[in-house]
């Protein structure tokens, strides 16, 4: 059986002053797509943090392998150059920098660090308008500067954009789906779908089943008070949306409840 | 024991042995031009401090020594820093002095490119009504010592309708001496009605010598003329360049002017204009870059004087080090300058804690039907963003430079000749935390 491509082990982590994961173990095969659900405030982003390296975020405990090497100790960019992808819940405007420019740079950069060469300008936009074509982002958005003035929808596919471009190994999508039409979220499930790759994993943060009922998960784990408190096939989905997350008070912090599964996967 | 002599004292001694050999000493107006200058000097001396104009700007350094005429040269001085070759008039001085084989002169009908001497010499009567009349010595210690002894410059004449459609480039090159010495660029741009002109000004040098530079440069524009005026500063680190400016726009005329502030450890530019007729406009934009102890100080006035004037103003900072930046944006709307629509904005951004800005707009408005605006902003480079670029692989220094890029390409990309926007880019990329002494955070 192969290694894992994401391993997390009993990780505890702050974001600023506030201890916000306790104890959280996971892992990711290459192939699988994995879903994060869970309340409000629960850690999911600063899982998400911690694993792309945001200063601010603090590791106190556990462990991060990617790829069987230490993730946690790798600079931001260096985890990125690996095929680290995170795909922000609140992605940055940028004014002055490009759309085109920016991710000629990033995929330049990680090109470089994969010691393959530099794309010129005019292959790279080329490759930039195929990619754009997958989450239908039109020619006026590339040109603009980052974000800048986008709508809540156009960032969101910005984001899926860059991951597309930069090819990654490993995406971290936290709450793409958040603040989106039902077209865009169809455009973007596409996107993500035409991504999925038997040597690609994703790890998709969401509030809604919509999501999962077009990228189609193959584990579900629910996130609370900074634990994995369950996990399961894509029907957990389904009953989350049914009951929410109420029934699963009581269980204690990682105590496994009655017809809980551990958040361990196999596969 | 006897009393320490002042520096100005030894301005005044030098003044009165070369006053006769002065170029223009037969003219007795700018015979009383330059008297007027340094009994002015010889009065107040050198600003302090406690001068409100000057208290963020210590020029001490500047003028607590004499600094000596340019030592003359044996043998050719290297072009470099000359920029590369231009089409176009292209006048070039070396220490103050003209450099003919640095030079072309192209001729072009109906303009005229020359040496002040020359234009002293030969036909001075056009530069009666400018030198001297627009950057006047009583308001500016630095131009008073360049009044009273400039030895040359450059005259830049464009006649009634005349486009040129080449850059004028005038280069001011220092190159480094035994003893720290002075030059003394003085520069007369004239233009017509309706003339058209792009000039250049570059001062520039090698990285070491305590050489100071005061220049002075007088603009007059006709009726509806237009002149883009590009000042590029880009002098040893270890010198002092102070620099007045003044430029007086008549009716339907445009003055637009780009500074770029890149050299000296001291240096204050003073840029006046007067938009003397109606409709006449401006646009001022500035891009300092600062680091290790460098201090800028960019002091501008704008005097709406006639109505439905325009002022556009943009200048941006980027301060790394101990650096320190002055900036100070007059706008003066006088009671006859209605309609006057004027806009200023200054934006700082900081690379290190020990960075310093004061910036200060100073706006005096006696007309009632204007719509005058100003905006200044200091602040750093934005943590999230710099984390979402190097999320996406991007290693720090390259997201920093090009966040820095992306702050000044707002003015960088107005520069209007294509050489100089490309050296100030690349400057901007390739020189942060290069430079010597350049601390970073
Ligand atoms: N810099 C910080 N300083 C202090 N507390 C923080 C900081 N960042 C996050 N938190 C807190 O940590 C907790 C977890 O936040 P996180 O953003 O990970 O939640 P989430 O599960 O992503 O929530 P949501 O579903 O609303 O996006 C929250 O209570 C939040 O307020
Ligand atoms: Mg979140």
């Amino acid at each position: 059986m192969v290694a894992p491509l994401l391993e997390i082990r009993d990780l505890q982590a702050s974001a600023g002053e506030r201890p916000v994961l306790r104890g959280l173990t996971l892992s990711v095969r290459a192939g699988e797509v994995h879903a994060i659900m869970g309340p409000n405030g629960s850690g999911k982003s600063t899982l998400a943090h911690v694993l792309a390296g945001r200063e601010g975020t603090k590791v106190t405990g556990g462990t991060a392998l990617y790829q069987g090497r230490d993730l946690l100790a790798l600079a931001p960019e260096d985890r990125a150059r690996e095929g680290v992808f995170l795909a922000f819940q609140y992605p940055v405007e940028i004014p002055g920098v490009s759309n085109v420019y920016f991710l000629k740079a990033a995929l330049n950069a990680i090109r470089r660090h994969r010691g393959e060469p530099e794309m010129d300008a005019a292959d790279f936009l080329v490759h930039v308008r195929e990619r754009a074509r997958l989450v239908q982002m039109s020619e006026a958005l590339l040109q603009r500067p980052v974000n800048e003035g986008f709508s809540g929808g156009e960032k969101k596919r910005n984001e899926i954009l860059q991951m597309a471009v930069l090819d990654p190994r490993l995406s971290i999508l936290d709450e793409t789906d958040s603040g989106l039409d039902i077209d865009a979220l169809k455009v973007v499930a596409d996107g993500i779908n035409a991504l999925r790759r038997p040597d690609r994993a994703m790890v998709l943060i969401t509030h809604y089943q919509r999501l999962l009922s077009y990228v189609v998960p193959d584990r579900v784990h629910v996130l609370a008070d900074g634990q994995l408190v369950r996990s399961g096939g894509k029907e957990l989905a389904l009953e989350l949306e049914e009951r929410g997350y109420g029934f699963l008070a009581g269980n204690g912090s990682g105590g496994a409840g009655p017809g809980v599964t551990g958040p361990e996967v196999t596969g | 024991m006897a009393a320490p002599v002042e520096t100005r004292d030894l301005y005044l001694e030098e003044y009165r042995r070369r006053a006769p050999d002065l170029p223009g000493a037969g003219l007795p107006w700018l015979r009383r031009t330059r008297e007027d200058a340094i009994e002015r000097l010889a009065s107040r001396g050198f600003p302090t401090t406690r001068e409100e104009a000057w208290r963020f700007t210590d020029s001490g350094p500047a003028s607590r020594a004499p600094f000596a005429p340019p030592p003359p040269r044996s043998g050719a001085a290297s072009a470099a820093g000359a920029g590369p070759a231009h089409p176009g008039a292209h006048l070039t001085f070396l220490d103050g002095r003209p450099a003919p084989d640095l030079s072309a002169l192209p001729a072009a009908p109906g303009a005229s490119v020359a040496t002040l001497r020359e234009a002293l010499d030969r036909s001075p009567a056009p530069l009666e009504p400018v030198l001297g009349r627009l950057v006047p010595a009583a308001e500016h210690p630095f131009a008073a010592l360049n009044t009273s002894l400039f030895e040359d410059g450059a005259l830049v004449h464009v006649q009634k309708g005349v486009v040129l459609a080449d850059p004028v480039h005038l280069v001011f090159l220092s190159w480094r001496a035994a003893e720290p010495f002075r030059t003394l660029p003085r520069i007369v741009l004239l233009l017509e009605e309706g003339a058209a002109a792009t000039v250049v000004v570059s001062y520039t040098g090698p990285a070491g010598g305590a050489m100071l530079t005061s220049a002075v440069t007088e603009v007059a524009l006709g009726e509806g003329a237009s002149l883009r005026l590009v000042k590029v500063q880009r002098e040893s680190v270890e010198g002092f360049h102070l620099d007045a400016t003044a430029a007086r726009v008549a009716r339907g005329a445009a003055f637009s002017s780009h500074v770029v502030t890149l050299g000296a450890a001291l240096s204050r530019t003073d840029l006046t204009v007067a938009l003397a007729g109606a409709g006449a406009e401006c646009g001022l934009s500035g891009l300092y870059e600062l680091r290790g102890r460098q201090h800028a100080d960019h002091h501008t006035t704008i005097v709406h004087e006639a109505p439905q004037g325009t002022s556009r103003e943009l200048y941006k900072g980027v301060l790394d080090g101990r650096s320190r930046a002055v900036f100070d944006g007059r706008i003066l709307v006088r009671p006859e300058a209605q309609k006057t629509n004027a806009l200023q904005t200054n934006k700082n951004l900081l690379l290190s804690p020990e960075a310093l800005v004061n910036t200060k707009p100073e706006l005096q408005i006696f007309a009632n039907d204007v719509k005058v605006k100003h905006g200044a902003t200091i602040g750093q480079l934005d943590r999230d963003v710099l984390f979402y670029l190097r999320s996406r692989g991007i290693p720090e220094e390259e997201a920093r430079r090009l966040l820095i890029h992306a702050f000044a390409s707002e003015v960088v990309d107005a520069i209007p000749v294509p050489w100089v926007r490309e050296t100030t880019a690349a400057a901007l990329f390739t020189t942060i935390g290069e430079r010597p002494d350049g601390g970073r955070p």
